[in-house]
C-alpha cells in the first residue's frame, strides 16, 4: 500500500458525477459538417496542408506542426474540405481562429494506418510518431505529449492522472470503466518512452468502478503498475497536486514535474497514445461528457470538430438552458456560441441555466477573512493577490507568486463576499504577460536602433578613410610627376593645390574621353563628299556676301504700326 | 589635545584617500539615471518628443531639460512610471501629444517604386528592400513610429492598427453591473 500525502487546502464541492455515468459511452453520429480548428493545442497553430475542395480520408493530415511546441491536425472523417477560414471557436474571447470546414461523405473511410511495435522504437521515434498523430494532453491543457516525453533529466516516476476532480466531468471515469485495457497499454508505451520504472495511477475514491476496472486491467497485463486510490478533494486532479499526494514530492515554484523526476499524463492521453501507436490512428475523436441541464446526461465518443450544438441536441437540452460551459463549473469557460466545435481539450460541456447555476450575488468588499488562503491549494495569499490585481499593482502581484496560481477557483468558491477572484487573477496574468512582451519588443527595438546608429557611424568613418586614401594616392602621384619633370615640389603644397590638380586632371580626362568617344563626322570623307561640302561652303559664302551688301545699302525693313 | 587633533587629521586623510580611491575604482560609466529612464521608454524611436530617439529624450529628462509627458507611445502608464522613477507629480499629455492605438506600417507593394527613402528613415531597420526593388515592412520589428510615412514620394505606406487576435487577447478587468435597489 502506497503511503499517501496531502496538499494544503482544497474544497469539497458537490460532484454531480452520478448523472452522466448511468449509461455507457456511445458514439455520436456523424454531424452534417465538422469544423476543425488549426489551434487545438498549447503552442503554435498548425499550418494547413490541404486545399479547399480536396477530398480527404479519415486520419489524413490536414495541418502540420509549426515550431517546437505544436502538434498535427487530422481529418476526423472522410469527406471534402469546403472552406479554410476564420470561424468562431471555443474561446472566452469569442474571437475567430483559422478552421477547416469538412463536409463528411458518410463513408468514414480511413487513410493509411500504420500500427507500430513500440518495443522496437526508441523514445525519439515514439515522440515523432505521437507528434505526427497529433497526441496532446487530453486533461484540458492540450500540451503536446511529445514535448512531455522529451526531457533532459532522468524521470523515475510516471504518474497517470485519473483523478478527475472537477464536478460534473466523467469522461475519464467512463473511459477507465470501459477501456481500461487500452489505457494500460498506452501507459506502458509512455513508460517505455520515458524509461521509468515506477508507475502510479491515481484515481479519486469517488470512482470505485473505474478503480476496479483499472486494477483488473493492470493485473491482466502483468505490468508492475500501481493503482492508487486517492481521497476526493478538489483540485486533487491538478498534475502538481496529484504528484504531491502520490509521491510526497512538491514541484517547486516555476519548475516542471520533470525537474523533480516525475512526469504526469492523463488517462485519456494514455489511451490516445495506445490508439496512435498500436493502431496507427491519429487523434480524431475523444470522449466528452454532456451534462447539466439536459434530459440525458451521458458521455459521447465524438469526432473532433463536431459542433457542440449537435452533442447538446443528442442529450436534449432543457428549455430553460441559457448558456453552455466548456470544461467543469470551477475552471470551465463559457462558450461564445453553442455551435462552436469540439476540440481536443474539450472534456465536458455543461448546459447551464439560472436554476442550476444561480447567478452570483453582486460582489461585496473583501473583508480579509482569509478563508481563500485556507483553501488555496498552492498556499498563496489570494486576498493579497486580489488586492494587487484590483489596483493594477502587477509587480507586487508577481512578488506574491501570482503565476503559481492554477486558477482552480477554490478561493472564489468559499469567498463570503462572492468576489470573482479568478477573474482578477486572469486579468492580472494576461496584463503581465502582455507587458513582458512589450518590454521584450522595446529591448529589441533599442538594440536594433543602437546597432543602426553604430552602423551609420561606421559607414561614415569608412567613407572618410576611403577619401583620405585617395587623396594620399593623388598626392603621391603628384609627387612622382614632379620628380619626373625635375621641378622642385613645394613642400607646403596644401589641400587647395591637390584639389586644383584633381580638377585639372578630371577636365583633361573628360576632354580625352570626349575626343576618343565621338569622332567628328567631317573626318574620313570621300573626295566626292569633300567636293560637295566645298561647293556648299562656297554657296554659303556667296549668300553671306550678298546679305552683307544688301545690309550696307539700306536699313532692314521695319514693322510699321500702320501695316 | 594635540594628540586628539592629530588623530582626527590622520583619520580624515585616511578616509579621504579611501573615498577618493573608491570613486575612481568603482566609477559608473554613463548616466545611470538616463539609462533607467531609457528602460522605461517604449523605444519606438519616433521622435515625437522632439528629441532624435528615446535615449536623447531620456538624457534630456535626466538633465531636467525635458518634461515627462512628451512620449505618446508610452501612454499614460509611461508617464506614471517616469513620475514614479523621478519622484515627481504625474502630468497629463499636452494638446498635441495624444497617444494613438498601436499600429505597424504597411507598404502597398503595388505602388512602391523602390526609392529606399523609407529604409533610410526607419530607426530600427525594420524595412527590407533595395534600390528599384520592392520594399516590405518586417512587421515583428516595426515599432509604429511613422517616420517612414512622410518621406515616401508615392504615399504607399499606411499605418495599420494592430487588431485584437487570439494571440494577443487579454482577459478584461472584471466589471459588474450594479443592481438597482429602489
Amino acid at each position: 500500500m502506497t503511503r499517501l500525502h496531502s496538499f494544503h487546502g482544497g474544497i469539497h464541492p458537490l460532484t454531480h458525477k452520478k448523472e452522466s455515468t448511468q449509461s455507457p459511452i456511445i458514439s455520436a453520429p456523424l454531424p452534417a459538417q465538422l469544423i476543425v480548428p488549426f489551434r487545438q493545442h498549447a503552442g503554435d497553430a498548425a499550418k494547413p496542408v490541404v486545399q479547399v475542395g480536396e477530398r480527404v480520408l479519415k486520419g489524413q493530415l490536414i495541418g502540420e506542426p509549426v515550431g517546437m511546441i505544436s502538434s498535427s491536425i487530422h481529418a476526423p472523417t472522410s469527406g471534402t474540405i469546403t472552406a479554410i477560414e476564420l470561424q468562431q471557436i471555443a474561446h472566452p474571447s469569442a474571437l475567430p481562429d483559422l478552421c477547416a470546414t469538412l463536409v463528411p461523405d458518410g463513408l468514414d473511410e480511413w487513410g493509411v494506418r500504420q500500427p507500430l511495435n513500440y518495443r522496437q522504437l526508441s523514445s525519439d521515434e515514439l515522440q515523432k510518431h505521437l507528434r505526427r498523430c497529433g497526441i496532446v494532453g487530453l486533461g484540458g491543457a492540450a500540451f503536446p505529449s511529445d514535448m512531455k516525453l522529451s526531457h533532459p533529466v532522468v524521470v523515475d516516476t510516471l504518474v497517470i492522472n485519473g483523478a478527475e476532480c472537477e464536478p460534473y466531468i466523467t469522461c475519464d471515469d467512463m473511459l477507465m470503466r470501459e477501456r481500461a485495457e487500452g489505457i494500460v497499454r498506452g501507459i506502458e508505451i509512455l513508460r517505455h518512452a520515458l524509461g521509468t520504472d515506477s508507475v502510479l495511477i491515481g484515481i479519486e475514491d469517488n470512482k470505485p468502478q473505474a478503480i476496479a476496472a483499472m486494477q483488473r486491467a493492470v493485473d491482466d497485463s502483468s505490468h508492475p503498475f500501481k493503482v492508487v486510490t486517492v481521497p476526493t478533494l478538489y483540485p486533487g486532479g491538478s498534475a502538481k497536486h496529484l504528484i504531491k499526494v502520490l509521491t510526497g514530492v512538491e514541484v517547486p515554484s516555476g519548475k516542471l514535474p520533470t525537474d523533480v523526476g516525475v512526469q504526469c499524463f492523463n488517462v485519456a492521453t494514455a489511451y490516445a497514445a495506445h490508439r496512435a501507436v498500436e493502431h496507427g490512428e491519429p487523434l480524431v475523436s475523444r470522449v466528452v461528457t454532456v451534462t447539466g441541464n439536459v434530459e440525458q446526461p451521458r458521455n459521447y465518443e465524438a469526432l473532433i470538430g463536431t459542433p457542440f450544438s449537435d452533442l447538446v441536441a443528442l442529450s436534449v437540452a432543457k428549455p430553460d438552458t441559457n448558456r453552455y460551459i466548456m470544461g467543469g463549473p470551477m475552471m470551465g469557460v463559457e462558450l461564445p456560441a453553442v455551435n462552436v466545435p469540439l476540440v481536443k481539450a474539450s472534456n465536458c460541456v455543461i448546459a447551464a441555466s439560472d436554476a442550476l447555476f444561480p447567478p452570483p450575488p453582486a460582489p461585496m468588499p473583501c473583508i480579509r477573512c482569509t478563508r481563500c488562503a485556507q483553501v488555496c491549494p498552492v498556499e498563496l495569499q489570494p486576498q493579497d493577490l486580489f488586492w494587487f490585481a484590483q489596483s493594477h499593482n502587477f509587480g507586487k502581484a508577481q512578488e506574491f507568486d501570482l503565476f503559481d496560481c492554477i486558477e482552480c477557483g477554490a478561493c472564489a468558491y468559499v469567498c463570503p463576499s462572492s468576489i470573482p477572484l479568478v477573474q482578477y487573477y486572469r486579468y492580472a496574468k494576461s496584463e503581465i504577460r502582455a507587458r513582458d512582451l512589450e518590454k521584450r519588443a522595446a529591448d529589441l527595438a533599442r538594440e536594433r536602433h543602437e546597432f543602426r546608429q553604430f552602423r551609420i557611424e561606421r559607414e561614415k568613418q569608412e567613407k572618410a578613410e576611403r577619401l583620405a586614401q585617395k587623396e594620399r594616392a593623388a598626392a603621391e602621384a603628384k609627387a612622382a610627376a614632379a620628380t619626373v619633370i625635375a621641378t622642385p615640389v613645394d613642400p607646403t603644397a596644401d589641400a587647395d593645390d591637390t584639389q586644383q590638380m584633381r580638377i585639372d586632371a578630371a577636365l583633361a580626362r573628360a576632354k580625352e574621353q570626349a575626343a576618343a568617344a565621338t569622332p567628328k563626322n567631317t573626318e574620313a570623307l570621300t573626295p566626292e563628299q569633300r567636293a560637295e561640302i566645298e561647293a556648299i561652303e562656297a554657296r554659303r559664302a556667296h549668300i553671306h556676301e550678298l546679305a552683307a551688301d544688301a545690309g550696307a545699302d539700306d536699313e532692314p525693313p521695319k514693322h510699321s504700326q500702320g501695316n | 589635545m594635540i594628540t586628539a587633533l592629530w588623530i582626527m587629521i590622520a583619520l580624515a586623510a585616511l578616509l579621504g584617500m579611501i573615498l577618493g580611491y573608491a570613486s575612481i575604482r568603482f566609477r559608473v560609466e554613463g548616466n545611470p539615471l538616463a539609462e533607467k529612464i531609457d528602460a522605461v521608454l517604449p523605444q519606438t524611436q519616433c521622435g515625437q518628443c522632439g528629441y532624435p530617439g528615446c535615449k536623447p529624450y531620456a538624457e534630456a529628462i535626466a538633465k531636467g531639460e525635458a518634461d515627462i509627458n512628451l512620449c505618446p507611445p508610452g501612454g499614460e502608464e509611461g508617464i506614471h512610471k517616469l513620475a514614479e522613477l523621478l519622484g515627481v507629480e504625474f502630468k497629463p499629455f499636452g494638446e498635441n501629444a495624444q497617444p494613438k492605438p498601436k499600429a505597424v506600417a504597411f507598404i502597398d507593394e503595388q505602388t512602391c517604386i523602390g526609392c529606399t527613402l523609407c529604409i533610410q528613415a526607419c530607426p530600427v531597420d525594420a524595412i527590407s528592400g533595395a534600390a528599384k526593388q520592392m520594399h516590405t515592412i518586417i512587421a515583428a520589428e516595426c515599432t509604429g513610429c511613422e517616420l517612414c510615412v512622410p518621406p515616401c514620394p508615392v504615399d504607399c505606406i499606411s499605418m495599420v492598427p494592430i487588431e485584437e487576435q487570439l494571440t494577443n487577447w487579454k482577459w478584461r478587468y472584471p466589471v459588474f453591473k450594479l443592481r438597482q435597489t429602489s
